[in-house]
Parts: C-alpha cells; sequence; structure tokens
C-alpha cells in the first residue's frame, strides 16, 4: 500500500521534473553560454525519482502485496524469489517503468560524458529526450499505472505467465531495452545536431560509442529471446519469422547500417544524409515494434493486455515523432557543399553503400512481411499470415552477394584502391566451394543454390579467418565482427541443411523405429514442485551407431494460472543438438513426440556472442588506435 | 521545389499508414489456432501424389459419400501397422479413403505403397507439412472422418480393431 503510494507520486514528481527541465533548457539555449548548473541536478533529481519508482515497484512484488493491481494480476506468493523480481519487468506496466529508468539513466549519462561538444546540442538532444520521456511518462500514469490499488486487497494473485518464469526471459528484457532506449539518445542527438548543422566528423566520432553500445545490447538481447524461444516454445528452431521477433530484428538491421554509415561520415562528410535518416529510422522502429506488440494489433507473447488506448496513444505519440523528425530533416538538413557522390568505384565507401543497399532490402522484405498483413486486413478483411518460405526466398538469394561483398569490401581503402591478394582472394574462393560441394553433394536436393550459398559462406569464413594473422588489416574489431557472421550463416545453412524431424504419437511403452533411429518411451513420472506439477516422460534414444542417450523431456502444469507448457530436453554438444519435446493430445493416452536432431546449435548462439564481442572491442578501443 | 514535394509525398504515405494502423486497431483480433473437432474441413490446396494435378478443399470432397481422410508417411511406423485397416475399407462403397503424404521423399512412398497396397483413391503430396498444420493435425498418423465436408470423427494415433469398428458402425 505505502509503497505503492510512493512509487506513484514519484513517478508524478518525475513528470513535472521533465517540464521543469524543458523550461530552463530552452531559457539556457536562448540566453547563455554556459550550462546552467541547475539542469544537471535535476536530470539527476528525476532519474532518482523514477530508481525510487522502481524500487517500489519490485518491494512491492517482492512482499506480495496484493492491493496492488500489477502484483495481482502478475504475481503469486508461492512463485519464487527470483521471479518475483524478474516479475515486476515481465508484464505490461512494470516493463514500461523499466524503460522509462533506462531513458533516464541514459540520458544522465549522456550529459555526464559528453565533452568536448557544443552547449547548444547538449541542450537540444536534452530537449528531445525528455520529449520522449515526457511521453512515455503520460503513457504510463495515464494508460498503464503499475501502481492502481485494488480494493478490498484480495488474498492471492493471478500468477505470472509460466512460460516467462524462466532466467533467459528474466535478463531479455532489460538488455534488450538499453539497445532500443541507447537508440533514443541517437534519435535525439542527430535531431539536435541537425537542427545546428553539427553533423560532422567530430560528431560522428562522439556518437559512434553511443551506437556501438546500443548495438551490442540489441544484439545481445535479441539472441537472449532467440535461446529462450528455443528451449521453452519447444517450436524446435531458433527463428520463426514471428513478427514479435522482427520488430526486433528491423531496428537491428537499422542499427547495423547506420554503424557502417558512422564509420564513414567519421573518415570522410559524406552519407551525412543516411546517418540522419537510420538514426530516426532506428527509434521510430523500435518505437513501432512496441507498438505493433503491445497494442493488442498482434497477437503474441508481449501482449500482455488488449487494450486500444494503449494503442492508440502509442500511435499518436509515434507519428508525432516521426512528423517532428521529417520536419527537421528536411528543414534544416543541408548537405555539405563538398559531399561529392561520384565515389570512386572500388574504394570501401563504396562497398560501405552497397552494403547499405542490401540492409535496406532485407529491412523492407521484414517490414513488409510484418505489416503487410496487418493492412490487408484493414482494406480487404482478409487474413493471410506471412510465413518462413516468403521470408527465405526473398531474402536468402541476396545473401549470395552480399556475403562476397562483405569479405571483400573491408580490404579495400577509402577513397580509390585496387585489389590486393588476388591470389588469395580467388584461392579461397576455388577451396570454398569444392568444400562446399562435397559437403551439400551427400543431399541431393537443390544442389546448386546450397553449394553457391554455403561456399559464399564459407568463403567469408576463410577470409576473415585468414584476416586474423594479417598485421597489415589490423582492424581487429570489424574483422571479429564479419568473421562472427560468416560463422552465423555457416551454422543456420548447416543447420537447415542437415536438420532432421521425428513426428509421431506415442503410449508409455510403446517405440517408434525409422530407418536410423529408434526413440523408446520407457516411463512417466510425476512430481509436485512449489507452483507447478510436472510430469516428466523418459526416452532413450538410439542411433545408428549404437548410441543411446537418454532424454526427458517434461511437461509442467501450472496452479497459478493454469497452463500447460512444455519443456523442451536438450542434449547440447560441439556438434549438434538433439531436442525432444512432447505435448499432451486430449483425451487420449497418447502424447505428440517431436524429436528432432539440429547440427550446429550451438555455434549459432555462440556466433552471435562473437559477433557483439567485435562490436564490444571497437567500443573499448582506444582513440590512437583508430 | 523538389524537396517540398517529396516532404509532402513522405507525409502522405506516414498518412496513410496512420489511418491504416488506426483501423486496425479498431478492429484488433485475438488470434488462436483453432481446434478442429466436429468442425467443417478447413481450406486447403495442394497437389496430387500421381498427377500434377491441383486440388483444393471446394473440389476434393463431394457431399454424397462418408470419406477417410488419413495423414500418412512412410517413416512413419505405425502407419505400417493400421495400413492393414485402411485396406480394409478400399473396397467399401459407402466410403473412399484418401491420403495426405506428409513431410515424405516421394519415391519412399510410391515403394511403401507398393509393398503394402495403395488404399487410396487420391493422395495428397504434403512435402513441407503445411496442408496437415491446416487440418490441426498432432502428427502422424491421424485420420478424419468425414462427410458433407464436415469432420465428424478424428483419430489420433493409428488406426485398431476397435476405432476400424467405431468407423464401420458410424458409416453404416
Amino acid at each position: 500500500m505505502l509503497y505503492s503510494s510512493i512509487g506513484y507520486y514519484a513517478l508524478i514528481l518525475g513528470l513535472g521534473i521533465s517540464l521543469i527541465l524543458v523550461y530552463f533548457s530552452i531559457k539556457n539555449f536562448q540566453n547563455s553560454s554556459t550550462l546552467n548548473t541547475k539542469i544537471l541536478s535535476f536530470t539527476f533529481l528525476q532519474f532518482f525519482l523514477v530508481v525510487i519508482s522502481f524500487a517500489c515497484l519490485i518491494i512491492s512484488f517482492v512482499l506480495s502485496d496484493f492491493s496492488n493491481e500489477t502484483v495481482f494480476n502478475n504475481s503469486h506468493t508461492t512463485k519464487p524469489l527470483f521471479y518475483k523480481i524478474a516479475g515486476t519487468w515481465g508484464n505490461h506496466e512494470g516493463s514500461l517503468l523499466l524503460w522509462l529508468l533506462v531513458l533516464t539513466l541514459f540520458i544522465l549519462i549522456f550529459f555526464l560524458k559528453t565533452k568536448n561538444q557544443p552547449l547548444k546540442y547538449k541542450l537540444l538532444t536534452l530537449i528531445f529526450q525528455q520529449i520522449i520521456i515526457i511521453g512515455f511518462f503520460l503513457f504510463l500514469i495515464q494508460t498503464s499505472n503499475p501502481f492502481n490499488f485494488i480494493f478490498p486487497t484480495p488474498e492471492e494473485g493471478m500468477g505470472l505467465n509460466p512460460i516467462l518464469q524462466d532466467p533467459a526471459l528474466a535478463i531479455h528484457p532489460p538488455i534488450l531495452y538499453l539497445g532500443y532506449v541507447g537508440s533514443s539518445i541517437i534519435f535525439s542527438s542527430a535531431l539536435a545536431a541537425t537542427y545546428l548543422n553539427l553533423v560532422s566528423k567530430v560528431w560522428a566520432s562522439h556518437i559512434k560509442k553511443w551506437i556501438i553500445a546500443s548495438w551490442v545490447f540489441l544484439t545481445l538481447g535479441i539472441l537472449l529471446g532467440s535461446i529462450w524461444a528455443y528451449y521453452e516454445l519447444g517450436w524446435g528452431g531458433f527463428w520463426f519469422w514471428d513478427p514479435v521477433e522482427n520488430v526486433s530484428l528491423m531496428p537491428w538491421l537499422a542499427l547495423t547500417t547506420l554503424l557502417h554509415c558512422i564509420i564513414v561520415l567519421e573518415k570522410k562528410q559524406v552519407l551525412t544524409s543516411w546517418v540522419i535518416i537510420l538514426s530516426i529510422s532506428t527509434f521510430t522502429l523500435s518505437m513501432c515494434g512496441t507498438f505493433l506488440v503491445r497494442s493488442g494489433i498482434l497477437n503474441s507473447v508481449h501482449t500482455f493486455a488488449n487494450d486500444p488506448e494503449r494503442g492508440l496513444f502509442i500511435l499518436v505519440f509515434l507519428f508525432s515523432l516521426i512528423f517532428i523528425s521529417l520536419f527537421i530533416f528536411f528543414f534544416f538538413h543541408k548537405s555539405s557543399p563538398n559531399n561529392s557522390n561520384s565515389f570512386f568505384w572500388l574504394s570501401k565507401e563504396t562497398s560501405i553503400i552497397i552494403n547499405n543497399w542490401f540492409m535496406m532490402y532485407f529491412l523492407s522484405v521484414v517490414l513488409i512481411g510484418t505489416i503487410y498483413p496487418i493492412f490487408l486486413e484493414v482494406l480487404s478483411s482478409q487474413k493471410i499470415s506471412v510465413g518462413p518460405p516468403f521470408y527465405h526466398k526473398l531474402i536468402i538469394p541476396f545473401l549470395i552477394p552480399f556475403l562476397m561483398a562483405m569479405a571483400i569490401g573491408p580490404k579495400l581503402k577509402w577513397i580509390k584502391s585496387n585489389i590486393v591478394d588476388k591470389f588469395y582472394l580467388v584461392l579461397f574462393f576455388a577451396i570454398s566451394i569444392v568444400l562446399s560441394f562435397l559437403i551439400v553433394k551427400k543431399f541431393s536436393t537443390n544442389l546448386l543454390i546450397n553449394t553457391i550459398l554455403v561456399s559464399s559462406a564459407l568463403y567469408l569464413f576463410f577470409i576473415t579467418l585468414r584476416d586474423f594473422f594479417i598485421r597489415k588489416y589490423s582492424n581487429i574489431s570489424q574483422n571479429i565482427a564479419h568473421f562472427g557472421f560468416s560463422l552465423l550463416i555457416l551454422s543456420i545453412l548447416l543447420n537447415n541443411l542437415f536438420s532432421s524431424e521425428i513426428i509421431t504419437n506415442l503410449k508409455v511403452g510403446e517405440t517408434f523405429t525409422s530407418s536410423k533411429t529408434k526413440i523408446v518411451f520407457k516411463s512417466i513420472n510425476q512430481k509436485q514442485e512449489k507452483n507447478y506439477k510436472s510430469i516428466i516422460a523418459n526416452f532413450s534414444i538410439e542411433n545408428i551407431n549404437q548410441k543411446i542417450e537418454d532424454l526427458s523431456p517434461e511437461l509442467r502444469i501450472y496452479n497459478q494460472p493454469n497452463i500447460v507448457t512444455s519443456e523442451a530436453d536438450i542434449k547440447t554438444t560441439l556438434l549438434s543438438d538433439k531436442f525432444i519435446v512432447i505435448n499432451i493430445v486430449q483425451n487420449q493416452d497418447y502424447f505428440n513426440v517431436r524429436y528432432q536432431v539440429k547440427p550446429f546449435m550451438l555455434w549459432i548462439w555462440i556466433s552471435v556472442i562473437v559477433i557483439s564481442f567485435g562490436g564490444l572491442l571497437s567500443f573499448f578501443k582506444k582513440e590512437h588506435e583508430k | 521545389m523538389k524537396n517540398k514535394l517529396l516532404l509532402i509525398f513522405i507525409s502522405l504515405i506516414f498518412i496513410i499508414v496512420f489511418i491504416l494502423f488506426y483501423e486496425g486497431l479498431q478492429n484488433t483480433n485475438i488470434y488462436t489456432p483453432e481446434t478442429k473437432i466436429s468442425n467443417k474441413i478447413p481450406s486447403f490446396k495442394g497437389d496430387l501424389f500421381y498427377s500434377d494435378e491441383t486440388i483444393n478443399s471446394s473440389n476434393f470432397f463431394n457431399s454424397d459419400k462418408f470419406y477417410l481422410l488419413n495423414v500418412w508417411s512412410s517413416w512413419c511406423v505405425p502407419c505400417r501397422k493400421e495400413h492393414t485397416f485402411l485396406m480394409n475399407f478400399k473396397e467399401s462403397k459407402k466410403i473412399e479413403v484418401v491420403g495426405i503424404n506428409y513431410k515424405d521423399k516421394k519415391i519412399n512412398a510410391e515403394n511403401f505403397l507398393i509393398e503394402l497396397g495403395n488404399p487410396y483413391k487420391k493422395i495428397i503430396f504434403d512435402q513441407e507439412g503445411i496442408i496437415a498444420i491446416e487440418w490441426g493435425a498432432y502428427g502422424v498418423p491421424e485420420t478424419f472422418l468425414i462427410k458433407d465436408k464436415v469432420i465428424i470423427k478424428r483419430y489420433i494415433g493409428p488406426l485398431d480393431e476397435k476405432t476400424a469398428k467405431e468407423i464401420k458402425s458410424i458409416i453404416k
């Protein structure tokens, strides 16, 4: 009760401080050339108030204070302490409060860390950032207040959605938010720089750190979500082109492109329009994602409640931001006079521009696949669902030139270049083709396209691998990231080519035999846990080489709320994952059994970590090494 | 001037997007996968196994007789067991057995039918497993009893003596 009140009033005060900050900043912007110290104190105070509010919500969850509506809806006394805390952001209201917390934290860090930049720029960034913060404060207080009271106080809560009770899910939102919200700083700063006509090399090297940091967090956040979906949802894969996944992929694609553009801008005063538009679109795409998953316009795990009012609020907010940025871009952006678009065809700039267009293509495919069904339904009330075949057909062919460009591009020099090391480039190309032909040959289907695909991925793999040993290409972080990417594509391709799946219905005691595997359904155990009952099925699986492995997938029947989840049992080895999951078949003694062998799963996760590690390295790279 | 036109054009696009999203919000819908029990047949489209003919839900079933739609695969061992029961229905005039060949290799499926006999009047070749999803099938084998384009009974797992008897009594 007490904590809810403190939390609520801290929020109101925080909103008030936003208004004060905007007022002071505008005044300071107009008159003075020195920073009004009050601004810094108020920024800190605002962050502090949101921390208090967030802490109050955590305490309410820990104490199971069911007079708080959010706690009542999402918690239960039998829930383990870890998930009581993680449950704070496992719901709509709490997660928005977390978002606000990161927003206020980042603007504080921005203020403390930004030196050598004009005062006006800092103030203007603060104003834009405060507009976003005010939007979120209003959204939280108006439509999604985490501190609503319920009277009379219920005895027991409704419980947290069991599929969210998982360690990966507990850290997935905070990490992802660090990435999303980081992009808000990029957004505000790009608008401020455009307004003041400051988009320059100096600005680029200053904002680059923010771009890299957001990019690393976003990458890791997506990875965590993907790992969770792999073992918890039991769909048996790592990426499903589900709208929820797509809305996190879109900002990632935009941000990755931005990362490459900012490098060019830092070296040469070009690509300014690209940088500004990408900075704007990264954040608006993040917001658009929030809109799509939170408004209930798409149905997903993230749709906590269907409330059109919330959707409308985000929609109006989102489009106001879009129009503000359009206005600023069109009226204040001046392309610099020395910005000649005539690059020499063989240079690093050209290769980055090629990269940009590929990324934009991938981005539009994902965007269309995600929102087209919504538009179609509005226009013709036709329901369609866009699935993996759409994305695969449109994306995979373009991966081939993309990978090739990725292998050769970084070798080129700025302005004008010749290809050096031609011998190695050709040699590796030949090796890749032969090797991939040998790998793919065993599988007769689509020999040609698969060979080309695998060889282009292998090519990038070899080239980047070799570059580790050459001192001339000393851009180690870029090399690590590209190497990780080749590893990722390679693992995904091999995973797709060599995966096998058996779906069948079995009773206890039955055996399923196919030419390669024998699945024996040995027995069933039941167990009573604190907040769920579990049914554990024991399988033994025998391969051709007589190796027997025991796998025990599980069904959990949660008491609060009453939901059945199925926990896959996965045996991970360096080369492949064995994945088994069971489901109840209604009113039958049969269990639906799905057994999959997925090669190189582990390498998919590892390669994403390698990619983000590359980004992390360049974040800590000292100035003089550049 | 050029810039202004572009600005107006882009703004227009965003306004249209806004309107579409706004309309989309009004008919908020929750999508839940339906389970098809005693229900109309789903709409589907597919290729036949022995010819290149494309069929769809409206022309695949006639309303004058019973249909037994069997989801099977050559790699599925329980399918072998139930095959004899399907063969028993082959000669019946009241019921027509049709199949969905699920995630299979064509050559294996053909050998399977040569070895055990072909009870199916028509087979839909469902290599990607998409048609089985339309039917909401849990796995292989699974069998649907259909009359007048309505699913009246569904059997998960292989058919056996008991279920075969039940089907016989229904179609009498």
